[in-house]
Parts: C-alpha cells; sequence; structure tokens
C-alpha cells in the first residue's frame, strides 16, 4: 500500500488531474487559512482587552462628584456635589480596613514655558500615592512627596516628552518652568507604558494648586487604592458601602444615580475580561464552524471524484485492481492533497497572522496569534475527517463491480 | 482451457426475473479462435462477462485453465482476472489521462512488475500493434483504431490464458474492423486463445469456430474455414 510505486502512481494521477487537485485542495486550504485567521484574531481581541488595562492598577476606584438629580433632606435637586481635603481624611480613618492609598486629582491644563520654549500641557494636582494608581516610573529625581504636600512646595514631575519638548537635549532635572504663570522646580521625570500622552503630562502637590487657587480646600476628584487582599466581592462590597457613606455624608438621596460616580476599575476588568472571552467563544465557534464547513466540502469535493473515477475504477477493476487497492488510491492521493493544501493553509494563515501586529488596532485587534498545536490539531482533524469522508465512497466505488461501471451509456 | 457446464444466469429486477442463460455448456481449447455470434439481447455479452468473471454465475461450473471459478469475492476476482484474462471492449475503455504506454503498463503494475519492466513491455507490445512511435501520445490523440490496438496491446500485456473481446469492432469502420481483425489473427496464431463476441457475419468468419446463441442456448456450435483479414487490408 505505501510502495514507491503506488505513491508514483499516486502522484501522475495527482499531476494529470488537476482541476480535481486544485479544487480539494483549495477547499481544505482555505478551510483551514479562515480558521487560522478567525482563531487568531479571537485571541487578538483577548490582547486588546488585556491592554486597555494593562498600565494602571487594577484595584483602584475613581469617585466623582456629580449634580443631585432629586431633592433631598433639605436640598434642592440639580446641586453640585464637591469634595474637599476632609473627606480624603475621613475616607482614610473610616475605612482603614480596606483601603491601601487615596489621593486627590485636581485636572488643570495650560500653556508651560521654560525659556523660549512652551506647549500646552495637562497638569494635575495630586498625592504621593497616585504614583501607585498610575503606575508611573521615575526616570530620574523623584517623584511628590508628603513632605512636599504639607509644605506646599512649587514642585513639578513632568513627563518624559515635556522635557524632551521643552528642554530638547539640555537636563530637566532642577530647572524652574512656569506653569500658568507660577515658577516650578523640575524635581522629577516619568515615564508610562499607557502611551504618549501619558507621558505628556505634569505632576504638582495638591495642596500647591489649592494655594495657587485660593487657598481653596476643593479637590475634584479622588482616587481608591484598595487592598488586593480583599478580592472581587470585597471589592464590590466596598464599593457599595463608600457610595453609601459618601451619600450620606453629602446629604444626597440613596437611590439618586447622578449625585457621586464611583468606577469601579477590577469591576470593569472583570466584565472586558468576560466579554473578551464570550467574543473568543463566538470566534471560536464560528472558526471550527469553518472546519465543519471545510470537512463537508471536502466530503462533497470526494464524492464528485469518485463519481467521476467510476469509469476508470471499473477500468483498472478489469484489469486486475482489488477492492482495497481501488479504495487505497482514493484515500490516499485525498490524503496527501489535503495534507500538502492543508499545511499550506494553516502556514499562509499564520504568516499573515504574524504580518499584522496591531494594524487592526481600530478593530480591537491586536498583535492576533495562534498556538501552533491549535493549528496542527485543526489541521490534522480536517485531513482525518477528510480521509473518513472519502473513505465511504471510496468503499462504494470499490464495491461497484466493473461490468457497471463500464457499461456504456 | 475453459470448461463450462450447465451455466444459468438471470437478472432480477425489481420481482421480474430475465432468465437470460438457459443450461450452456461449452468448451475452449488452447489456441482457439471462437466468434460468439447472436443477435442483439441474445445474451452473448452477458456469457462473456461471466467467463471473464465481471459477473458471477447462478448455476453450474466454470473451470479455466483447470482452477475451478467459485466463491467469487471481488479480491479473488481481482487477481483472477488479472494473471488468466485479457479485456478488449467496443468502446476502448482506456484511461483518458494516461499516455498509450501508461495504459499498456497498467495491468502490469497491478500484477506487481516493477516500473522499468513495465515501460519495456508496454513498449514491446505497442511495437507489436505497430504503435509504438505514438507511446507518448493521450488516447484523445488516437484515432479510433489506433485505441483499439492500444486496448489490445494492454490485453496482452498480462500475458494472460485467454483474450475476451466484446464486439471489438462494434465501434470501427469496416477497413478499420479489418485491420483489427488482422491483428487479432495474427495474435492467435502465435498460440494465444481468444473469444470474440460479434453479430457481425464477415467478423465471425475471421474466426476458426462460430458459436450461435439463441434465446439463452447455443444452438450451433461450428468449426469454420478462417478467411484471413489480411487480403482486406
Ligand atoms: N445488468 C443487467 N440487468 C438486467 N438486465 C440485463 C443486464 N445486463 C443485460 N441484461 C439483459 O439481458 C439480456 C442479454 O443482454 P446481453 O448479454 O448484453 O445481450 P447481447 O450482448 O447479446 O446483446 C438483455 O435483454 C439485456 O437487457
Ligand atoms: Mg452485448
Amino acid at each position: 500500500m505505501f510502495s514507491r510505486d503506488a505513491w508514483k502512481e499516486i502522484f501522475e494521477t495527482i499531476q494529470k488531474n488537476k482541476l480535481r487537485t486544485f479544487l480539494s485542495g483549495f477547499t481544505v486550504a482555505i478551510g483551514i487559512f479562515i480558521f487560522v485567521v478567525l482563531y487568531g484574531f479571537g485571541n487578538g481581541l483577548t490582547n486588546t482587552f488585556a491592554k486597555f488595562f494593562g498600565d494602571d492598577a487594577t484595584n483602584v476606584f475613581f469617585i466623582f462628584p456629580g449634580r443631585t438629580s432629586v431633592p433631598y433632606s433639605g436640598y434642592k435637586a440639580n446641586r453640585q456635589i464637591e469634595f474637599d481635603n476632609e473627606d480624603l481624611a475621613d475616607i482614610e480613618k473610616n475605612f482603614a480596613m480596606f483601603v491601601d492609598y487615596i489621593t486627590p486629582r485636581i485636572s488643570r491644563s495650560g500653556l508651560v514655558k521654560y525659556k523660549n520654549e512652551s506647549n500646552n500641557y495637562g497638569n494635575m494636582g495630586v498625592a504621593p500615592s497616585h504614583q501607585y494608581s498610575e503606575k508611573t516610573i521615575m526616570m530620574k529625581g523623584r517623584y511628590i512627596n508628603n513632605q512636599d504636600v504639607k509644605d506646599k512646595t512649587k514642585y513639578a514631575v513632568i513627563g518624559r516628552l515635556v522635557e524632551r519638548d521643552l528642554f530638547k537635549d539640555e537636563d530637566g532635572l532642577g530647572k524652574y518652568i512656569d506653569i500658568g504663570g507660577s515658577s516650578f522646580k523640575v524635581i522629577g521625570v516619568f515615564q508610562d507604558d499607557g502611551g504618549d500622552n501619558e507621558e505628556r503630562k505634569i505632576y504638582i502637590p495638591y495642596t500647591t494648586r489649592q494655594l495657587i487657587e485660593k487657598n481653596t480646600d476643593k479637590i475634584d476628584q479622588m482616587v481608591l487604592g484598595f487592598k488586593p487582599q480583599i478580592g472581587y466581592s470585597g471589592a464590590m462590597s466596598l464599593e457599595s458601602s463608600l457610595e453609601k457613606y459618601l451619600k450620606s455624608k453629602k446629604f444626597i438621596n440613596p437611590n439618586d444615580e447622578n449625585g457621586i460616580f464611583i468606577r469601579n476599575i477590577a469591576d470593569q476588568l472583570k466584565q472586558n475580561q468576560q466579554l473578551a472571552s464570550v467574543l473568543q467563544i463566538i470566534v471560536s465557534f464560528v472558526a471550527f464552524g469553518t472546519i465543519i464547513a471545510g470537512i463537508i466540502g471536502i466530503s462533497n469535493i470526494m464524492v464528485f471524484v469518485v463519481k467521476e473515477r467510476t469509469k476508470e475504477l471499473g477500468i483498472r477493476k478489469a484489469l486486475g485492481a482489488t477492492p482495497k487497492s481501488v479504495i487505497s488510491t482514493i484515500l490516499l492521493e485525498s490524503i496527501f492533497i489535503t495534507t500538502i493544501s492543508g499545511f499550506i493553509g494553516m502556514l499562509l494563515g499564520t504568516v499573515l497572522l504574524n504580518s499584522m501586529g496591531d494594524t487592526l488596532e481600530d478593530y480591537f485587534i491586536t498583535d492576533p496569534y495562534i498556538d501552533t498545536g491549535i493549528a496542527v490539531f485543526a489541521t490534522i482533524l480536517l485531513i482525518i475527517c477528510g480521509a473518513l469522508a472519502g473513505y465511504v465512497p471510496a468503499r462504494k466505488a470499490a464495491k461497484i463491480k466493473p461490468i457497471v461501471a463500464l457499461r456504456d451509456e | 482451457m475453459i470448461e463450462i457446464k450447465d451455466l444459468h444466469k438471470s437478472y432480477k429486477m425489481g420481482n421480474n426475473s430475465l432468465h437470460v442463460l438457459k443450461g450452456i455448456n461449452f468448451n475452449v481449447k488452447e489456441g482457439e479462435l471462437v466468434a460468439i455470434m447472436g443477435s442483439s439481447g441474445s445474451g452473448k455479452s452477458t456469457l462473456l462477462n461471466i467467463l471473464g468473471m465481471l459477473d458471477v454465475l447462478d448455476e453450474g461450473s466454470y473451470t479455466l485453465d483447470g482452477v475451478p471459478i467459485v466463491d467469487l469475492n471481488e479480491t479473488k476476482a481481482a487477481k483472477y482476472r488479472n494473471k488468466f484474462l485479457g479485456f478488449i471492449f467496443q468502446s476502448f475503455n482506456l484511461i483518458n489521462y494516461k499516455s498509450a504506454a501508461e495504459n499498456v503498463a497498467l495491468p502490469l503494475y497491478y500484477q506487481g512488475v516493477g516500473r522499468k519492466e513495465r515501460q519495456e513491455k508496454a513498449l514491446k507490445y505497442l511495437e507489436q500493434v505497430g504503435l509504438k512511435q505514438w507511446a507518448g501520445h493521450l488516447p484523445s490523440e488516437l484515432s479510433g483504431g489506433q485505441k483499439q490496438r492500444v486496448a489490445i496491446a494492454r490485453a496482452l500485456a498480462a500475458e494472460p490464458k485467454v483474450l475476451m473481446a466484446d464486439e471489438p469492432t462494434g465501434a470501427l469502420d469496416s477497413k478499420t474492423s479489418y485491420e483489427v481483425m488482422d491483428l487479432i489473427q495474427k495474435i492467435n496464431d502465435a498460440g494465444n486463445t481468444i473469444l470474440i463476441v460479434t453479430h457481425e457475419p464477415d467478423i465471425a468468419d475471421m474466426c476458426k469456430r462460430i458459436v450461435h446463441l439463441k434465446d439463452g442456448v447455443i444452438v450451433e456450435d461450428k468449426i469454420v474455414d478462417q478467411v484471413r483479414a489480411s487480403q482486406y487490408v
């Protein structure tokens, strides 16, 4: 069955029946190709979701003030809620069990100047622990510390790109820059994995910002890092008790959806991961659907091939071909073609995936890839199923009596 | 060479059964050239197919070269066909994507003959039928007579005990028919046993013996003076 002669006979048949070879080869190659690409896209989708949250801490709540939408305990509706320094301290005190750190954020933006260079940058009044929530990495110098907050120092920590824009090749550390009319000393330069925008920011002590703005004690938002040990359910219950606490502190109706907003990154991450894995499952489902379609396609082609060859097989049988040799001729031919074209399709699919990188990032597909194991498995599955599907008509053909096959129409 | 005793064959079609061969007794000795004659539908092809192990008999016995042909399963029939028999069909039945030489070599492939020897033998038999220069051509590039000669070379290549031809000239004009018969006569001269099914009297007269089938029985079985085909070509 596997003699050199048998293979030669098969190669000759394949060579001389190009259309047939092309049809079955193409079906298999396309099937595997689409499978590999779709499956790779599924992985790319997951990559994108992972990347969204990759650069920031995930054990974090963002707490924003809003406007009330219903009147409550003597206050009218549409009241603007504001946070101040006391709120920070109160939360830290009341939730000490769960809270790792809490930092305010006062975001402003404006012209920043150094000598003749100037540009618009966002600046943010923060506490030292803000470094953790943003995973800010210091390249040189240092971050804002507690002493800076206490002394309301005019110190600034600038992004890598801010330094490059303003100082060119100079070292910015220790130099003075002008932020919105006040002079700040650069005490540190940072980098951030979150992209260029993240590196075009300036951090200053929040107390300094408050001093500049008529010594107010208001803060824009709060970022709260909770202890990772409390887990997902701990985070969920912390979120609701925090909301209850703040609503009662600010006299907001407990059912008012708009007074205070808490963005729970852990919850969002989990939801997004769930969404990603649901999408991954759907995409894999479609991908395996293609494989099934490929199997059905190759089966149909095998039926067609056997039908087309009925007369030839009848001649071969009259000349002494045994049923076994008829079956093996058909099967080996189909296995040979599906194997070669299957691996071609797999290779092309893999090459396409690898060459794509992040060109499809706009469609939420980043660095699509497929595990070689899965690709090979799908290919082998198609080959085996193709062979099984070919076996049925092949056996039928082997059973046809030569006189029936040779009968003139 | 061939011994047939009391052979019966019917075709079942739904509830009806068509009794085609109704007790045939028939012997062929080595070196004979036998014509099986009869009108259309008289069962000539049926008889030849049974002799060729392309079909099975219902009743009776069949011995080929001393081997009783019984309990034929597909594999065994294929092996016997390959070893004992060469077929020539009315419609040639060449494989259309194989060259003349490859067609001739095919039975040798199923005999397990090595590639090189196959090619040599194929050329030898093509030469014998006068088509050596056409060895590399596809059947579609050959005329009807040439195709039948390739088919004859293929039947000869396996060096069978008996050659069986079902209306070998049925698709050919009379001049080409005589050329083919001339070839068949020469092969018979060399000692090969040949059975030819035909309904054309002139073709039958070119054989050495004529067996007449009618209504499923042999009505006549006579030795004739062979008309040589060479005088017409
Ligand atoms: N496979 C078959 N099934 C049913 N009937 C058949 C089959 N083959 C032949 N016959 C019938 O058997 C009879 C003899 O056929 P055949 O041997 O081919 O005749 P011939 O070759 O003498 O013309 C015909 O009536 C034909 O219709
Ligand atoms: Mg007939």
